[in-house]
């Protein structure tokens, strides 16, 4: 059955979409991620407009990121304050994303930023995932179940992060460091949310444990909450300067991504960390090798169209 | 169908009594009609077009779509990748293109005729916006537009059957995929007689969004910020919806 789809501007199969919103919401049920890195490229490979397929799935990250969310703040999980100051760096490194993406797109440059940003950032999360996971499946191997499993980088080094100026207590996640950090994670985040089409959770997490030092516990929620707030100014930017934002394929993906997304939670309870993480790792490697080989083989066709009044 | 004839027949009468009582029109064709709708469902559609002559001769059909203008860009290779490089810009270029007709065109227009009225791709007229570039960059880069055009079937290289009764009547389907653009369109019939044109005659047909994909489509691009803020409550609402429906289960 097909459906068209008003902002992309072409018709696709409505049992995909859901299909490829189901199998995203799987994974990210599975692993506790966002799934935007792998959807946006999904999207570009079935034909949506990349520029589309960025804007529609801010859109959707903010309702998978709204019902994560909220699990978390039920459980206590979200450190307002850290959130609040992760936000603000948030909205202003999406709004100069946004800017970019327009400025990019006119010179007809947009699809290989976005592109190589893909490939940089799957392949470096990717990589270390999977050397992560593997070394850890190794030392089990060994069975020796005294020795610690991840040495975690946490609070407790001083490092010149220390020595910055305008420091905040943060209570929930036990840290008094600079506002500067938080808002510069924020800021680069938000900037990668809106060329990428992300929530970005997937550079923000590792950012927020290891750069920042915070508690894992509220690591997710807190995250989560800033990915609301970012991912809708930059639903709302892309709305009014691009018109990329196609919300009959946003709430596609939302109705697959929903039902998935519950599936996956109550598989990966059943299943062992690490093993799924070693999987998630060769999804996202796979991804990122398939758009690095599109950019380096000579395309078959040298030309494209130019989009109209970018 | 046998409806859809039967008014085809009565049109097709009324058309000929026309062309019999005044002597002086001898082409008179129409569309079964004159606005193809893009609904939610759409997937590509024929529309019939039909007319008679007052005599023999070979008809020709062009169907052209409202004209834009296009960017095309090249790809070079920058070290390990590919990218965009050079940009060249058209004016007014017809957004859809095909040709029907009874016989080979070649047989029965001359090149010169062919030309002025732009039967066939290969006399398509495409304006560049920088009228200085060399006549090799021109054909590279005329050529890579009506081969992009052609793989979104939005330009037809084949030429279109139309059937011709008797030296009468003729009829044929114009075919537009699910990917046209909207706008006004034009077809034209072109009636040829001894290396001639003989007459004239241009049908407006109107393709537009109809329906939710047109109103959500216009709202997006008149009032984006709204469009925007209407997407993330919808959003917001789906996700606490979810998180609530599950919460219970």
């Amino acid at each position: 059955m097909q459906i068209y789809l008003p902002i992309a501007e072409m018709s696709v199969n409505i049992f995909l979409i859901l299909g490829m919103g189901g199998a995203v919401g799987l994974l990210s049920g599975l692993f506790g991620v966002g799934g935007g890195f792998l959807m946006t490229p999904l999207l570009i490979f079935v034909g949506v407009p990349p520029a589309v397929a960025v804007g529609t799935e801010a859109n959707q990250i903010v309702a998978s990121s709204v019902s994560g969310g909220l699990v978390h703040w039920r459980r206590g999980n979200v450190d307002l304050r850290m959130g609040a100051v992760l936000t603000v760096g948030g909205l202003v490194g999406s709004g100069i994303g946004v800017a970019l993406f327009s400025v990019l797109r006119g010179l007809g440059q947009i699809e290989l930023v976005i592109s190589l940003s893909y490939v940089v950032f799957l392949g470096a999360i990717g990589a270390l995932m999977f050397y992560e996971s593997v070394n850890v499946i190794m030392r089990r191997r060994r069975a020796d179940p005294r020795r610690p499993v991840i040495k975690a980088r946490g609070p407790g080094r001083h490092t010149w992060i220390h020595g910055l100026p305008f420091k905040m207590r943060f209570r929930k996640s036990k840290l008094y460091i600079s506002a500067l950090l938080p808002l510069g994670v924020g800021f680069l985040v938000g900037i990668l949310a809106a060329i990428m089409g992300v929530g970005g959770g997937f550079v923000m997490v590792p950012a927020m444990i290891y750069l920042l030092g915070m508690p894992t516990q509220v690591v997710i929620g807190t995250s989560l909450f800033q990915i609301i707030f970012v991912t809708a100014n930059t639903t709302f930017l892309q709305a009014t300067v691009n018109q990329t934002v196609d919300v009959v394929l946003a709430i596609l993906l939302l109705i697959g991504g929903v039902l998935g997304a519950q599936v996956g939670a109550r598989l990966g309870t059943k299943l062992r960390g690490e093993q799924l993480r070693v999987l998630l790792a060769l999804i996202v490697l796979g991804v990122c090798l398939r758009l690095a080989f599109d950019l380096v083989v000579a395309p078959a066709e040298m030309f494209s169209f130019g989009d109209a009044g970018g | 169908m046998s409806a859809r004839l039967f008014i085809l027949a009565l049109m097709c009468a009324a058309g000929l009594t026309r062309a019999a009582s005044a002597q002086t029109v001898p082409l008179v064709a129409d569309l079964e009609n004159h606005l193809v709708a893009i609904t939610t469902g759409f997937t590509g559609t024929n529309v019939l077009l039909f007319g008679a002559t007052d005599g023999p001769g070979d008809v020709v059909i062009l169907v052209r779509g409202p004209g834009e203008d296009i960017t095309l860009r090249r790809k070079e290779r920058f070290g390990p990748i590919w990218a965009n490089a050079d940009t060249v810009e058209f004016r007014d270029v017809p957004s859809f293109y095909s040709v029907a007709s009874n016989g080979e065109p070649e047989d029965f227009a001359s090149f010169r005729l062919r030309e002025r009225y732009q039967i066939g791709l290969e006399n398509l007229r495409l304006t560049f916006e920088d009228q200085g570039l060399s006549a090799d960059v021109q054909s590279e880069y005329r050529d890579a537009l009506l081969r992009l055009n052609q793989d979104r079937n939005l330009y037809n290289a084949e030429i279109g059957r139309v059937s011709l009764l008797a030296n009468r009547l003729f009829r044929t389907e114009l075919h537009f995929p699910a990917n046209v653009p909207t706008g006004i369109y034009f077809v034209e019939i072109y009636l040829f007689r001894n290396g001639d044109v003989a007459s004239a005659e241009i049908v407006p047909l109107s393709i537009s969004k109809i329906g939710i994909g047109a109103e959500v489509y216009d709202f997006a691009h008149k009032l984006g910020p709204l469009y925007g803020l209407v997407a993330i409550i919808i959003a917001v609402l789906a996700g606490w919806a979810a998180e609530a429906a599950f919460r219970r289960t």
